[in-house]
Order: structure tokens, then C-alpha cells, then sequence
């Protein structure tokens, strides 16, 4: 495992990138930090979007996995006190894992739209469920308190930025090295062609399982993070349909091209959701979804893409 | 158990809503034949062959695999019995490489696909693949893309896929069809001598009786469902009822058949060429 990981160009730069930005959130402004903390914890869930997209599943509701993740750290804060960074992620990735891999019996069988919708119609349960339940925190949610890392409680944020950052180089390099074994090799194969996958005597259902569940457990760490990140979680910002919404609008965004092109989607909808709101707040979803159309239009494999060509225009000047 | 035969059809019978699409069909073959189906669009070919395979489950009958009851089992089933397919449209990887292609397969075959959590691309793998695209002699193509090779290429990758899982009995739906008449015979030079190196049994549908008289020991021939002729070609070519059904009595092979005639009865088409 570590020869493949060691000898791929993709986990260098990966790990290369993430250092650079840990160093350089040092010197930052809070308002930078933040934004970067949030795009990257909104990049794992999707980068689980991505390992679906690639077989050419699309799920609208994410955000289920997203709010488990959250609810799971809030719930136990409350409850228990865990305020560990360690137990915090297990709990968050074991409970979404969990109902994702009970879930998939059920999703596994559907494609296209109807996976789709079906994924929304789980995550709206949820949302249901936890506006109408008073132990559940209702609409207002509950405020979660600071992260400690081993029993020690840093002061400043920029620990937790750290944090975050480690876990995602450390979800990009796994999942890129997923994408490189056979069951990684089957997701370009079965959104090629699912009848010879079978024939080949391969079960699709079994495949698009595990894929599903590594995207619950992904979206289940980044609404952890989330929650860790704002030190709050309600109903609305965490598991409503438009959190889903977000998260497929950022993979469409990002492209399915590398798994850094989930945290670079990510920071990307951050900053563009800032200035957007800081220019017109009544509006600023007009300004989104219009730079989303335009990348649709003129970069449709994404922004990934982009950074491709700037890549290989260099590659051959120089 | 060495005297059960390698697959062994008994009274199968296949209907949709009323209509049925095999009727009672019986068929025995050993390890090693090599066997032709033949008859017109609509005969219940490809149905049989989709029964055996496990892509469509039986009304009623039973289908053995040496002795043991394959009938009704599913696909990918099938596949780790020992009994593989290609498809009358080739059924490949269309993004990948022909390589690609090949190792995702081989990758999926070995021990039970435990190789598929590591990469496909190991040394060995690569060498088989490698291996098989020499059998196969689509070598030339190994880093084309799937959707951009010419039918025949695709055809036989189609092929190669369905061998890789070794399997006993293999059912080919027209390895021919879609090909160029040049292409043709070369193709079923390389599969039939590539499987007779392995004792394959071999099934195929195929609608061109030159081929059909050149490769194959024995003919089975469908008609509505039926199968209405079990015999050596030379035999099965000359009976009367698959001349009336099957083959058509304008394109009934003479001591030497036109090419062109022989190329109509490819189509299934009655006219005068």
C-alpha cells in the first residue's frame, strides 16, 4: 500500500499542498482561517460525492450523513462530554458509516434519478425528525463545545485548522489510493458498462455499496468538522436539503478530475459565497448560481479542468 | 462425476406473457465440442443463451453444468461455475483502454476477486493481460481506447473478456456479426484455435453457414422456440426442415455456394442477391 501511495504524483502534490496551507494559515486573518476550515470540512463530504459521480451516481442527500456526523458530536458533547478531536471523528464516521452501509441495501438497487431522490427523501426524514424532537435540540440545535486534542484544549482556532487539514490530506491520500486498487479501477468500469461488470463475475450492487458507505463516512467526518469548526449544529445549516444542494453544486463545481479538486471546490464556494454576500446580501445566491453556469458552460469537467490546462500549457512552453 | 456432460440441457422452456420463446429444448454437450446455433431472427437463440448465462431465468426446465443445477442462478454465478459469455453487441469498457479493459477483468478473476484491493497493474497482472492480447491479436490496439476501435477489435476484446475468467463452457452470441467479411474468418481463427487449446466447450449463434460448416462439430438449429435439428453440418445443412426454416431454399448449400448467397443467409434475409 505504501509503494503505490509513495510512487503516486497526485499524493505528493496532495501532501505538499495541505503543508503549505498549514503553514501559511498561521499568518492569516481569522476571517481567511475560517473560510479555509469550512471549505475544506465541506471538501470531504465532497470527495465522497466524487467516488460516487465517478460511477455516475449523483446523491442529493448528503446532508444526512453531513448532519449524523454533526449531531453525532454534538449529542455525545452533550451527553458525555467528549470533547476529544480522536472519538469526536470516530463516533461522527462510525454513526454515518453505520446508516450508510444499512441504507445501501436499499440505495444500491436504484440509478440515476431515483438514487438521487431517494438519497433527498432519507435525508429529509432526518431533517424532520430532528425539527420535531425537544432532545434533539429541535430547530435551534445545540452549541458544541471546544475540541480538545488528547486532553489538552488549545485557545486558538488555528489547531483545529491543523486538525482539519491533517484529516483531509489523510482522506485525499486513501481515497486516491482506493481509486487505484481493482475496486477503484470498477467505478470507471461500472458507470461504463454494469453488464459486463456481472459477467465478469463481479457483483455491481456489492461495489456500489462500498463506495457508498466510504461517501457516508466521508460526508459523516466532514459534518463533524463542520460542527467542531462553527462550535454549533441546527436542523437547517446541517441537514436540510440545501445543505445537500451545496454539496453536489461544489462537486459539479470541483470536477471529478483528482481528490484535491474537492477541497479546492470547497474553499472556492467559501470565498465565492463571502464576497457574493458581501456585494449584494439579498442576492448573493443569484451571483452562486450564475458562477456555476458559467463553469457548467465553459468548464464543464470543472475547475479541476482548469488547472489541468494551465498545467500542461506550462508543461509544453516551457 | 467425469461422466456427466459439460452442460446439459433438459425440457427448458422460457415464455413471456404468453408467448413462448423456447419450447422443450434438449441439449447435451460434451467437454471440447464445439457447437453451432443457427435460425432465423426471433428463433429463441440468444433467449437460450441468456437462459444458460443466468441473464434470463427459466420458466421451467433444468440446466446442469457437469451434474451440478445451474438452473435460474445469476450472472455473475454463471461466471465462477465456468460458464462465460460474450454478447451480440460487444460488451466492453468503452472509456478504458483495451488493456484497461483486460485487467479489470483478469483483476476480478483472480482468487476470487481478493486482487481487487490492491492495483490491478501489478507486474503479473499486466503480463497476462499482455498474454491474452497476444492470443487474442488485438496486441496492436493495447493502449487504444475501447471506443474508437473498429467492430472486429472490439469484437474479440469482447471475447478475450468472457475467456479471462477460464471458463469450461463459453457461449459466444455472433462473434461475426457486425464484422467485415475479411474479418470474419480471421476472427474465428484466433478464438476457436485459442479455445481449443483449452478444451472449451464452445456454443455459438451464428447466421453465416460458411463459418458455421467450417468450425463447428455439431448444428443446433432453432425454429420458433424449438430446437428442430441436432446433427453434425453436413447433415444439419442438407435437412430438409432447416432448409425450409432456417437457411432458405434459394441459399441451400451446393457443392460450392456463391459468396454472395452465403453472405444473404448471413443477414437472414430471403431475397435474391
Amino acid at each position: 500500500m505504501l509503494q503505490i501511495l509513495r510512487s503516486d504524483k497526485t499524493v505528493r502534490w496532495t501532501l505538499f499542498g495541505f503543508f503549505v496551507l498549514a503553514i501559511a494559515g498561521n499568518f492569516m486573518p481569522t476571517w481567511v482561517q475560517n473560510n479555509l476550515m469550512f471549505g475544506m470540512a465541506r471538501g470531504l463530504a465532497v470527495l465522497g460525492l466524487m467516488v460516487l459521480w465517478r460511477t455516475g451516481l449523483i446523491s442529493f442527500g448528503h446532508a444526512l450523513y453531513f448532519g449524523i456526523g454533526a449531531y453525532a458530536v454534538a449529542l455525545a458533547d452533550k451527553h458525555f462530554g467528549v470533547s476529544d478531536i480522536f472519538v469526536r471523528l470516530i463516533l461522527a464516521m462510525g454513526a454515518a458509516g453505520f446508516v450508510g452501509l444499512c441504507l445501501g441495501f436499499i440505495l444500491r438497487k436504484y440509478r440515476s434519478i431515483f438514487f438521487a431522490m431517494l438519497s433527498l427523501a432519507f435525508s429529509m426524514v432526518l431533517y424532520g425528525v430532528l425539527v420535531k424532537v425537544e432532545a434533539l435540540g429541535s430547530t435551534d440545535g445545540f452549541s458544541v463545545s471546544a475540541t480538545s486534542i488528547l486532553g489538552w484544549t488549545p485557545e486558538s482556532k488555528y489547531t483545529l485548522f491543523c486538525a482539519i487539514i491533517v484529516a483531509c490530506a489523510t482522506s485525499a491520500c486513501m481515497v486516491q489510493y482506493y481509486l487505484k486498487t481493482g475496486l477503484g479501477a470498477l467505478t470507471t468500469a461500472i458507470r461504463d458498462n454494469e453488464l459486463r461488470v456481472e459477467y465478469l463475475g463481479y457483483s455491481v450492487a456489492k461495489a456500489i455499496h462500498f463506495k457508498y458507505i466510504i461517501s457516508a463516512a466521508l460526508a459523516g467526518a466532514s459534518g463533524a468538522m463542520m460542527a467542531m469548526a462553527l462550535g454549533q449544529v441546527d436542523p437547517d445549516s446541517m441537514v436540510n436539503w440545501t445543505v445537500s444542494g451545496e454539496l453536489v453544486f461544489i462537486t459539479v463545481m470541483a470536477g471529478p478530475g483528482s481528490v484535491i479538486a474537492p477541497f479546492i471546490g470547497g474553499v472556492v464556494f467559501e470565498f465565492l459565497r463571502t464576497y457574493a454576500f458581501e456585494l449584494a446580501p439579498h442576492a448573493w445566491q443569484l451571483i452562486v448560481g450564475g458562477t456555476l453556469l458559467a463553469i457548467i458552460f465553459f468548464l464543464p469537467m470543472g475547475l479541476w479542468s482548469l488547472l489541468e490546462r494551465i498545467w500542461v500549457r506550462k508543461g509544453s512552453s516551457s | 462425476m467425469t461422466a456427466s456432460p459439460a452442460l446439459k440441457v433438459t425440457d427448458l422452456c422460457k415464455s413471456f406473457s404468453g408467448i413462448t420463446a423456447a419450447n422443450n429444448i434438449n441439449v447435451e454437450a460434451a467437454d471440447g465440442d464445439i457447437i453451432g446455433i443457427i435460425g432465423a431472427n426471433g428463433a429463441g437463440k440468444t433467449v437460450f443463451v441468456n437462459m444458460i448465462t443466468g441473464y434470463l431465468k427459466p420458466t421451467s426446465g433444468k440446466i446442469e453444468f457437469h451434474g451440478q443445477d445451474i438452473t435460474g442462478i445469476e450472472p455473475r454465478d454463471a461466471t465462477h461455475v465456468g460458464v462465460c459469455r460474450s454478447f451480440q453487441v460487444s460488451q466492453v469498457f468503452m472509456t478504458m483502454t483495451v488493456r484497461e479493459n483486460l485487467l479489470i477483468a483478469l483483476a476480478i478473476a483472480k482468487d476470487e476477486g481478493k486482487a481487487m484491493l490492491s492495483s490491478p497493474r501489478s507486474p503479473d497482472l499486466v503480463a497476462e493481460a499482455d498474454r491474452m492480447m497476444q492470443a487474442y491479436k488485438i496486441h496492436d490496439h493495447a493502449d487504444a481506447v475501447a471506443s474508437t476501435l473498429s467492430q472486429g477489435v472490439r469484437k474479440l476484446l469482447d471475447i478475450a473478456m468472457a475467456v479471462v475468467a477460464n471458463p469450461k463452457v463459453l457461449l459466444l452470441d455472433e462473434p461475426t456479426s457486425g464484422v467485415s467479411v475479411e474479418e470474419k474468418f480471421a476472427i474465428m481463427d484466433i478464438v476457436i484455435a485459442a479455445l481449443k487449446e483449452k478444451g472449451v466447450t464452445v456454443l455459438f449463434v451464428e447466421h453465416d453457414m460458411e463459418i458455421v460448416e467450417r468450425y463447428v462439430d455439431r448444428v443446433l438449429a432453432f425454429y420458433q422456440g424449438e430446437v428442430i435439428c441436432d446433427a453434425p453440418p453436413a447433415e444439419a445443412l442438407q435437412d430438409p426442415k432447416v432448409i425450409e426454416y432456417v437457411i432458405g431454399h434459394d441459399h441451400a448449400p451446393n457443392p460450392t455456394p456463391p459468396a454472395d448467397a452465403a453472405s444473404a443467409a448471413a443477414n437472414g434475409t430471403e431475397s435474391n442477391a
